[in-house]
């Protein structure tokens, strides 16, 4: 394997953030 | 689009449709630059078993198994972009326009933000509380942030207005966050009882070592401020606990080599630091220019290689802008819309006026309206409105948007005189940054 995924993929608008 | 870069050996490749990131060997970092280029699968496989061998183009299949996936060379999300709605969620409220402090760079004009100093008054506090309250909808998360000048100048008025929201917070439903910036110097221990008490986070302004702190964060009288405000926050530190705070500093052209000045807070025993770019007019002497980006992009590099090392020893230090949370981060609206100014997010004035945020404060033509008559003009806020990472042309080809959320509104204002013309050296250093903290990500988990 020549490539490693470290995170896998980018809910919400619910605008309390 | 896929971003690549190399940083102490290790390739990393960044999918700014997915959010994906990958740890390429020398052969994908080859191949993922090849397709960037323009080459098409065949072309880039016959250059890699030309320079590699048969099997090392294999890597190939690799990347169109992640495309297929979504992972690698994906498209970009579709977002509803549509313009956030009318509330208001958050205010940064100026509790004094005065300063015992004559910062070299402060953008408030040593505290007065070039009008006269003055303390918000009670009364006008909760005038401000109350239009929060009125303007934030069906929002239950509210923030208000007591900023100055300097808030324990008006100490008294702080713990009343807090004492005032916790009412509002139980008629209405709703839960007040409130935080607090301090230069430290009347930090004391009453005082610090209560910020641990009541404030979720509180921003210790200084800027590390004693001769970087000194130059530029002067007294009244023109004196040396660091022996006086470092004790009085370790002190605070020392009683926080598990509370969040920040031990926050600002660099210059003075100290580029700023991230001396980030493991000196970190060895007095500050876990929780954040020294950031100094925003300035380009006449000043201590202003950050174009030639000063090699130095500032190698500091950042230094810093992060000297921050693994630590949190490899078990001695970590959280570096504010070294933090990207790729698990639980924000939500894709967020990631578009950013920080707020200007429609979720207001300042207001000891006088009552508000603007879109503390950065505009004192620029008469971004005043929204008054809390003291409850005028609020809309159309002025449009702009800010409208203004996402989506909109502007500059962000459009950046691989870095969907993290940045298209920067600082009243920079772009500041430099570009458009809060849609993104500032370029911020850019710069945002990206390099991300970065940073990507490959930390990256190194705690390969």
């Amino acid at each position: 394997k020549h490539i490693q995924t470290i995170k896998a993929g980018l809910y919400g608008g619910c605008g309390e953030c | 689009m896929v971003h690549t870069y190399a940083c102490e050996g290790d390739y990393i490749a960044i999918d700014t449709g997915s959010g994906s990131v990958h740890l390429l060997d020398n052969v994908a970092y080859d191949a993922v630059n090849l397709i960037n280029d323009g080459k098409t699968p065949d072309e880039a496989r016959a250059y890699l078993a030309n320079a590699y061998c048969d099997d090392d183009a294999q890597v190939l299949d690799e990347l169109l198994e992640l495309k297929a996936a979504g992972l690698l060379f994906s498209d970009e999300p579709a977002v509803d972009a549509q313009p956030a709605g009318d509330v208001i969620k958050a205010m940064c409220l100026h509790v004094a326009h005065d300063c015992d402090l004559r910062c070299a760079y402060c953008f408030a004009g040593t505290g007065a933000f070039h009008g006269q100093r003055a303390l918000l008054s009670l009364e006008t506090g909760k005038k401000a509380l109350d239009f929060l309250m009125a303007r934030s909808g069906n929002r239950r998360q509210l923030e208000v942030d007591f900023f100055g000048g300097e808030p324990l100048m008006n100490w008294d008025v702080v713990k009343q207005l807090v004492a005032y929201g916790r009412g509002l917070e139980r008629q209405h439903n709703k839960v007040i966050r409130f935080t607090l910036t301090t230069n430290c110097t009347a930090l004391d221990d009453d005082v610090a009882e209560f910020l641990n008490r009541e404030m979720r986070n509180v921003v210790l302004s200084m800027d590390g070592r004693p001769d970087v702190h000194n130059r530029v964060r002067r007294t009244r009288e023109g004196g040396d401020s660091y022996d006086s405000v470092i004790p009085n926050a370790l002190r605070f530190v020392q009683k926080r606990g598990d509370g969040q705070y920040y031990a926050r500093g600002t660099f210059t052209a003075y100290n580029l080599d700023f991230g001396k000045d980030v493991l000196h807070l970190a060895d007095l025993g500050f876990t929780d630091v954040s020294v950031e770019p100094v925003v300035s007019p380009d006449s000043a002497p201590y202003a950050l220019k174009s030639r000063h980006m090699d130095a500032i992009m190698a500091e950042y590099h230094r810093l992060a290689v000297e921050l693994a090392r630590r949190r490899d020893a078990g001695e970590p230090v959280n570096f504010f802008h070294f933090n990207v949370d790729l698990d639980g981060g924000p939500c894709i609206k967020k990631r578009v819309s950013g920080c707020g100014a200007g429609c979720e997010y207001i300042a207001v004035t000891p006088e009552g006026d508000i603007y879109p945020c503390h950065q505009f404060v004192g620029e008469k033509d971004f005043r929204l309206g008054s809390v003291l008559d409850g005028s609020y003009d809309r159309a002025k806020t449009e702009p800010f409105r409208a203004s996402t990472v989506l909109t502007k042309p500059a962000c459009a080809g950046c691989w870095a948007k969907y993290f940045c959320s298209g920067g600082c509104a009243a920079n772009s204002y500041h430099k570009n005189g458009d809060i849609t013309e993104p500032y370029a050296l911020e850019c710069a250093m945002q990206r390099k940054r991300l970065e940073c903290a990507i490959w930390l990500y990256v190194t705690a988990r390969k």
